[in-house]
């Protein structure tokens, strides 16, 4: 039973929380692809920006003496929300609307989106240095135990209040969303231009417009990634960056430009490198009484040592690229 | 006053002209048809008319007033609707959403329109819940004139509507857009079934070159033997 | 108002003037940064930024030439830094007396066996077995030949780090060390670029850059082949040292001068070697075919040209470039720190220099690569100069100083690198100096 727990505690509640930062932060990537045709990289580091805006705004609402029963970091996250998506469109106009006027090939925007990476990442380090920061420095990080002790474990299922608000809140953008792509006009309208964008445009759709929503969404989602990557881990300025690779291998294994491929991919390659880093043997212990005298089971049986766990993304891409190019749900092709 | 008038048109693609001069006229009660060799400016007229290149020369009127170079979410709302020839349907949408999406530039209600399309293609009732990308090449171009005529037009614009399909079809196809044109739609096509197109057209233009080389009626281009001799094969 | 109506008469738009103007501009802020910053400052900064050149280079094969989309410049780097310690670092007696020999050659025979099987099983339907089984079976192949490699592995790794240290280097001359570096460059990128070529550009992005991130792992967390985060220091050079001109008696500022410049002598001559290759490939029946690919895959194809196989060449000598390099700024500065290695400062700064010189043009690379380089080193104290006023501004105004002026300042050189680059890339998208596309007659 403990062995049980121990996995749910290690795996299922741990990749759940990894893989909804990636599917969050996917989505975002794959829509972009979807509606602009390029691999947006600057994507980390909007979300290390939402990151940021969201720990402002908690520590103003901390300054401010507001005490709230969920932690100020999610109570902040719509304004935040709001502020990452102005600044998305502003990058938009600033960086990426010129160019696609111009006819800039895609590979170009592609470059332009590395340009904006060094920019925000030279201003993020900036204005915040290079230091680490915690959401949890003026408030306690709430933890509840499941008890066992009824079904015969003698160790708890701990879960903290963040991961659990981080899965409802991932739960409920992805039902938001995925109610405005099916239900709403400009939902479908963006599903139509990722399709055909020729057709959309000749349909009289305003592409402008859909182009203007996307990335509103996409700079909502990122700053939500973000800031749950700073919760679950520390704030920091390259904090996304280092998750960029995962974020692209999970559109890809999705099949770029397909929300739903996105969130599968996410959760995915999050289960695969938890997995892939877990110690089996605190889990098969028991069969040590199983084994004949003098043989055991050796203390790490990980398939992969931590420190190659983001190989483990990479591993999956690459396998996805060569057997699926397309990813397992059928992506964009051009 | 004609619906659409196009004067003496010149454009194309960057500085090299494809059309050097087509003049079409069109009123809404008729079915326009433009034949001619490859390469001749047929289809880039259409695309010229829906602001999809770049005219440099002459004027398009459309309900009186100039629309060289409005682009389609300007043209739509006008009332000016085209269908392309290839990849004309969103595949991963389903059939209603692809409806829907032809009426995008509509504030009003469009359940009527809705209603009368499939009135007009029963066979899309039945897909609606369908991706429009499992229906067969027929059941596409069915799919692709409803979406342009979700947004009530009085223009419709079709390329090669009968490109790559069984003659069947070719035929369903045209009685359609008959009976489109019937309910008060104005047409105007480009086709390589010329014979058979202008045998229903009320307007017929044939371009060579970028310009026009003959013009009349459907029937006198038939009967027109420079006609049938150089572009209706013999 | 005469150097005005001077400007005009120079035609800029011709490309041989514009190389003569902007090369002279560069070398009036080499002077000038030279002037500020002293000899030995200078010294350090050319030959730093030569060896970036080099990289440059290689990359401008590939993007430029090419139109090979690579983002594990920084990986190659390393792998050619690794490989300069391996060769030129001193002998370690240790590991040598020691059993790791012997077990790292149990772990290459278990690698190979890997490789065997792994090869066997994708072969394996010559003996019948098709479809899902083959599958399977290829899967359980990669599956035990990890884990015979792991098991043998993992043993020698934790025994030559416990014991020795880790394995040391040959004790060879540098110079062998950055052929070798070029060597395994080019054996990584002939496996990348087997895997990867095919791709659509982003793809290819993100597959290469993943590439770059596993070579950082590997390097980084591989203590017994190059210390890791420990770091291999110092390496030898294959001039006199700082120190050696210092035994003879040298003052020890001159010093730095001498042995800085010596290097950049020697390198300066390497340069020219490659530039010259490089620059006669691009003019040559080699160069126009590969252009022509790149302007037009299809075309090309069609023509009955081996298009990825030429594009596998390209990729192939750009890295051999860019691992040369890698050894070479290695040796210079002295220590190989896998934890030194950003995307930033290695890869996207490659880049920048490519595109903002002028891709496809090696005169453009070679002066975007000091361009940017110096800007990138002259950047720092810049920055610190406009905060320390600032700083003294705003506690003047009673608002107090800015904290942690040196490590932000420091970051300004990011900032202005993405400055320069989406500037670049909206005014001038084919770079200072464009490529010259010479018609055939």
């Amino acid at each position: 039973m403990d062995e049980l727990v121990f996995f749910i505690n290690r795996v299922l509640i741990s990749g759940t929380v990894l893989g909804s930062i990636y599917a969050l932060g996917a989505i975002g990537v794959t829509l972009i692809f979807g509606i602009l045709r390029f691999a947006h990289f600057a994507h980390g580091d909007m979300m290390t920006m939402g990151a940021f805006i969201a720990f402002l705004l908690a520590s103003v609402c901390t300054a401010l003496g507001i005490v709230t029963p969920i932690p100020s970091g999610f109570l902040v996250l719509p304004v935040a929300m709001a502020i990452t998506a102005v600044i998305a469109l502003g990058l938009d106009k600033g960086f990426y609307a010129p160019l696609r006027k111009r006819g800039a090939k895609p590979v170009t925007l592609l470059i332009a989106s590395i340009g904006v990476t060094l920019i925000l990442q030279g201003l993020l380090r900036l204005i915040f240095g290079s230091g680490t920061r915690s959401f949890y420095q003026s408030e306690p990080k709430e933890i509840f135990r499941i008890d066992m002790s009824a079904l015969g474990g003698s160790r708890p299922i701990t879960i903290t209040e963040p991961q659990v608000l981080m899965i409802v809140v991932t739960a409920l953008l992805v039902l938001g969303l995925h109610f405005f792509l099916t239900r709403s006009r400009l939902g479908k309208a963006m599903r139509a231009m990722a399709d055909n964008a020729d057709l959309a445009q000749v349909s009289g759709i305003n592409t402008a417009l859909v182009v203007r929503v996307t990335w509103i969404v996409a700079g909502a989602l990122a700053c939500v990634a973000g800031t749950m990557l700073a919760l679950d881990v520390a704030l920091m300025p390259d904090l996304a960056f280092n998750i960029i690779l995962p974020i692209f291998a999970a559109a890809i294994v999705g099949g770029l430009g397909h929300v739903y491929g996105a969130i599968v991919g996410g959760f995915l390659i999050a289960f695969a490198e938890t997995l892939s880093v877990f110690n089996w043997t605190s889990v098969l212990r028991p069969l040590n009484d199983l084994l004949p005298e003098g043989m055991a089971l050796p203390a790490n049986l990980a398939l992969v040592p931590t420190e190659y766990k983001l190989t483990v993304a990479f591993v999956i891409l690459v396998i996805t690229l060569l057997a699926r190019p397309t990813g397992i749900f059928k992506g964009a092709s051009s | 006053m004609a619906l659409i008038e196009l004067k003496h048109v010149v454009g194309g693609y960057s500085s090299v002209p494809i059309l050097n001069g087509v003049d079409i006229a069109i009123e809404q009660s008729d079915i326009g048809v433009i034949v001619g060799p490859n390469g001749a400016g047929k289809s880039t007229t259409l695309k010229a008319i829906f602001g999809l290149l770049k005219v440099t020369g002459g004027t398009i009127e459309f309900g009186g007033e100039n629309i060289a170079n409005s682009l389609p979410d300007k043209l739509v709302p006008k009332g000016l609707s085209f269908v392309p020839q290839e990849k004309n349907v969103f595949t991963s949408l389903s059939v209603e959403e692809n409806l829907e999406m032809g009426a995008f530039t509509r504030k009003d209600d469009y359940a009527q329109t809705m209603a009368w399309v499939y009135e007009m293609f029963p066979v899309l009732a039945e897909k609606r819940r369908q991706p429009a990308g499992e229906l067969s090449g027929g059941q596409r171009q069915m799919v692709a004139m409803g979406r342009a005529l979700m947004s009530k037009p009085s223009l419709l614009m079709l390329d090669e509507p009968s490109a790559g399909l069984s003659p069947r079809y070719v035929i369903e196809i045209f009685e359609t857009i008959v009976r489109v044109n019937k309910e008060g739609v104005g047409i105007l096509m480009v086709e390589q079934n010329a014979r058979q197109a202008l045998a229903f057209a009320s307007k017929g233009f044939v371009l060579a070159s970028g310009r026009n080389r003959f013009t009349g009626t459907g029937a006198e281009l038939i009967a027109d033997p420079e006609v049938a001799k150089s572009f209706l094969g013999g | 108002m005469s150097g005005e109506a001077q400007a005009k008469r120079i035609d800029l738009a011709n490309p041989t003037v514009r190389a003569i103007v902007l090369f002279s501009a560069m070398f009036v802020l080499i002077l000038a940064v030279g002037f500020v910053q002293g000899a030995a400052n200078s010294g350090l900064l050319l030959t730093q930024a030569l060896a970036y050149a080099l990289i440059a280079l290689g990359l401008n094969i590939q993007w430029g030439y090419g139109g090979l989309f690579n983002f594990a410049v920084m990986g190659f780097m390393m792998v050619g830094g690794a490989s300069v310690v391996f060769v030129s670092f001193p002998v370690n007696a240790l590991f040598w007396d020691s059993e790791g020999p012997v077990m790292l050659g149990r772990a290459l025979l278990a690698f190979l066996a890997g490789v065997l099987l792994v090869w066997g099983a994708r072969h394996s339907h010559r003996l019948g077995v098709r479809g899902g089984w083959k599958t399977a079976l290829l899967v359980l192949a990669w599956f035990i030949a990890y884990v015979v490699y792991r098991s043998q592995i993992d043993p020698a790794a934790a025994y030559i780090e416990s014991t020795a240290g880790f394995v040391g280097g040959l004790g060879l001359n540098p110079i062998l060390g950055w052929l070798f570096g070029g060597l395994v460059a080019a054996v990584i990128a002939y496996i990348v670029g087997r895997i990867s070529l095919g791709l659509r550009t982003d793809y290819l992005a993100i597959a290469t850059i993943g590439i770059s991130e596993i070579i950082r792992a590997l390097l980084k967390n591989m203590d017994w082949l190059t210390r890791g985060t420990m770091t291999a220091s110092p390496m030898p050079w294959p001039v006199n040292l700082p120190q050696d001109y210092q035994a003879q008696g040298i003052p020890i500022s001159e010093s730095f001068v001498y042995a800085r410049f010596g290097f950049f002598a020697l390198l300066l001559a390497i340069f020219i070697v490659v530039f010259f290759f490089v620059q006669r490939a691009y003019g040559g029946p080699w160069g126009r075919m590969m252009r022509a690919i790149r302007d037009n895959h299809i075309a090309a194809g069609s023509m009955g040209k081996n298009v990825t196989g030429r594009q596998l060449e390209l990729f192939v000598f750009g890295s051999v470039l860019i691992g040369m390099g890698g050894a070479i700024l290695v040796t210079f500065n002295q220590i190989f720190d896998p934890a030194g290695y950003q995307p930033i400062n290695h890869t996207f700064m490659i880049w920048v220099m490519v595109i903002v010189g002028g891709a496809g043009n090696n005169w453009g690379v070679l002066l975007g690569a000091v361009l940017i380089y110096i800007v990138w080193i002259i950047s720092d104290p810049l920055a610190q100069a406009i905060f320390l006023n600032l700083s003294s501004w705003s506690q003047s105004l009673g608002w107090g100083a800015i904290p942690e002026i040196d490590s932000r300042a420091l970051q300004m050189r990011v900032f202005v690198l993405g400055i320069i680059i989406t500037v670049a890339l909206r005014y001038a998208p084919r770079g200072l100096l464009p490529e010259v596309v010479k018609r055939e007659v």
